[in-house]
């Protein structure tokens, strides 16, 4: 059975070229880039040469570009590490909508005795700038907002918040492991000082990251023992993975304009089909405002584990809010985070497409899905008839 | 992604006795769309009084439908007295076990069918109601819900009975009541199987009190109210009086005084001393 892919902001598919980029340095180039010899410090070039990749899609200087083991240790390091720096600030502000990545260290550092604040969204899922505003003071070490939320897609002003924040002193970490690849970045023309991106997300490996920090911003270091990332990140550098990430980002650049036409295209394809032969069915999050490739899509009267298994029957992947995936009891923080009734927070598919979903694809899907989702309405008792 | 057995998809895949009976003799309903599963199940009967028919509407995950569907085959042909028998573990069975955090889906078949034969019994007049004192407002689950589980499953942690049931699932401010539930339907139960008391506890030295009592705090209650957001420090002994100042979100919250006597007062006698007390620290 065909794999139809449409979960990519779970994780992506590794491009063959990156692949083949990787394959030389297990076996052939396989030495430390911190050794005398020659046949280890060359490596150090290829690294370099990633580096510069990254810097590059970003817009920003080599030097700024620190090596992870991907988004959610970047996001780690950049909160722990400002508040190492800067000890005397005691208010961290982040948003009800991150990812856990982010959500869950805030939470925990607040049992330690930092004040937390989330800002709330809107019903589209849009973040409230007044409360933002009024939040950010001579207290808070650091404000930590995603660039674009992975359920819904959703983006927040960025560049906007990034200004607010940096006049009023204060550091501004962005969770951008979605965003990355699809809208275009100029981090030297932003006030961003740190920003998190993940391998597997832009077609390259699992367990690399990156962690982008402005020149200047204090962060304290987070792992020791070693010289490498300029002290920040000690440890021997994860080669092959690098060198993955790097090409990944070469490539993510040249497609920028298809994630915004052609994906684009298919996802708005998908959605409207689904939307008409699909009754009782509504998009989560602010329409106008979302990356190019996701939609989150509401079946009232049905749960999102049984669409998704019965769509998994017919090889196509997507994700649920719904509470019975997670293995929790309640649906998803960020549609409850937005107001959306419970009722339809059960019943979200998120659907997420990347470069290499076709039209057919498309087709496939919108053939498949009505009568799946006919199907569990009748046998829901919370349908009329039948 | 969950492991569900083959039989579990099958029922997903081919639910048995989908639908609604037209005027049925008993008509069964539990859940609610908030709470992410609920369940229709009617049924008529024979003139020998047998489940003639039974026919269910479900909405929610693969293991609430099929669990659905499982009981429904269960029931078929039995005297009310006979399907009144039926547990949540029977329904787990029958589909070749349910993954822990999924068993609720089968309570709740149970309790759909325990509701119509409550609806049959008083004529259709009565529909479900709740037994007991609801425990978790989240959910809507009652002390008598979870005692039974508890027995039914021989439940012994907070846990296990969230996955069997729901209750403290959501805000988790039950897990404390739950917590005594749990104690007291194991109380029972060991005062039923033991013979002789308990043998006494030897006597503690100071040292070795605050060590136990310092241990117990970090081991068996500090992580309770983590849960919840909040954190207990110890502050002092004397004798066997514990002074403990609480933290975070547990400062101030109006349930504290609960807290403080149900969970860390319990949790001290139970794993230091029988005769300890504890205050709260106020402020000088």
């Amino acid at each position: 059975m065909k794999t139809i892919y449409f979960d990519n902001n779970a994780t992506s598919k590794t491009a063959e070229e990156v692949l083949r980029e990787m394959e030389p340095f297990f076996c052939e180039l396989y030495g430390n880039p911190s050794s005398m010899h020659t046949f280890g410090g060359q490596i150090s070039r290829y690294i370099r040469k990633a580096r510069h990749q990254v810097a590059d899609l970003l817009g920003c200087d080599e030097s700024e570009v620190i090596f992870t083991s991907g988004g959610t240790e970047s996001d780690n390091a950049a909160i722990k590490g400002v508040l190492a720096a800067i000890p005397q600030r005691r208010k961290i502000i982040t948003t009800r909508v991150e990812h856990p990545a982010v959500l869950t260290t805030c939470r925990e550092l607040a049992n330690q005795g930092y004040n937390v604040v989330e800002i709330s969204v809107d019903k589209l899922g849009r973040l409230d700038m007044d409360e933002l505003e009024k939040q950010v003071d001579d207290n808070t070490a650091i404000v930590s907002i995603m660039y674009a939320n992975n359920e819904t897609g959703v983006l927040f002003p960025i560049e906007e918040i990034s200004e607010l924040v940096s006049s009023r002193g204060v550091v501004f970490h962005t969770d951008a492991v979605q965003v990355v690849g699809k809208m275009p970045l100029n981090l030297s023309k932003s006030k961003i000082d740190l920003l998190s991106l993940s391998g597997h997300k832009l077609h390259g490996p699992k367990g690399i990251g990156v962690l982008y920090i402005r020149k200047g911003t204090r962060i304290a270091p987070f792992i020791l023992g070693g010289h490498q990332e300029s002290g920040k990140r000690a440890g021997t550098e994860n080669v092959p993975s690098i060198v993955g990430i790097g090409k990944a980002c070469e490539i993510a650049g040249k497609y920028i304009e298809d994630e915004n036409t052609r994906v684009k295209y298919l996802r708005d394809k998908l959605e409207n089909g689904i939307l008409q032969s699909c009754p009782d069915s509504r998009i989560n999050g602010d329409k106008g405002n979302r990356l190019p490739n996701t939609t989150n899509i509401s079946f009232e009267f049905i749960e999102g584990e049984s669409i998704l298994l019965l769509l998994d029957k017919f090889g196509i992947c997507a994700s649920s809010g719904s509470a019975c995936t997670s293995g929790s009891l309640e649906p998803s923080h960020v549609l409850r985070a937005m107001g959306v009734p419970f009722t339809a927070a059960h019943g979200s598919i998120r659907f997420s497409l990347s470069r290499y979903n076709s039209e057919e694809e498309v087709d496939f899907v919108l053939e498949k899905l009505p009568p799946i989702i006919e199907r569990l309405r009748q046998l829901s008792p919370f349908v009329a008839g039948k | 992604m969950w492991e569900y057995t083959d039989k579990v998809m099958d029922h997903f895949l081919n639910p048995r006795n989908v639908g609604e009976i037209e005027h049925p003799d008993g008509v069964g309903e539990v859940g609610s769309l908030a709470c992410g599963d609920a369940l229709k199940l009617t049924f008529k009967l024979d003139q020998n009084h047998r489940i003639k028919d039974v026919k269910f509407k479900t909405f929610g995950c693969a293991s609430a439908i099929a669990s659905s569907s499982a009981l429904t085959e269960l029931i078929k042909g039995k005297t009310l007295e006979e399907a009144a028998m039926i547990t949540n573990k029977e329904i787990a069975e029958f589909l070749g076990g349910l993954p822990e955090q999924k068993m609720h889906c089968s309570v709740m078949g149970r309790e759909a069918l325990e509701a119509a034969i409550e609806n049959y019994r008083t004529g259709g007049k009565k529909k479900h109601e709740l037994e007991g004192n609801v425990v978790c407002t989240c959910f809507g689950v009652t002390d008598k819900e979870i005692e039974r589980v508890i027995r039914e499953n021989d439940l012994t942690t907070v846990d296990q009975v969230t996955n069997y049931t729901k209750a403290g699932g959501g805000c988790g401010g039950c897990k404390g009541e739950i917590e005594k539930i749990i104690e007291r339907v194991r109380g029972e139960k060991v005062t039923h199987e033991v013979l002789g008391p308990p043998a006494k506890g030897k006597k503690l030295t100071n040292i070795q009190k605050i060590q136990l009592v310092q241990q117990t705090i970090d081991e068996q209650i500090r992580p309770a109210l983590r849960a919840d957001g909040g954190d207990i420090e110890l502050i002092d002994i004397e004798g066997n009086k514990v002074i403990v100042a609480f933290r975070g979100m547990c400062a101030g919250c109006r349930t504290a005084e609960f807290t403080l006597k149900d969970v860390v007062e319990a949790k001290l006698r139970e794993f230091v001393t029988a005769d300890i007390f504890v205050e709260e620290y106020k402020e000088p």
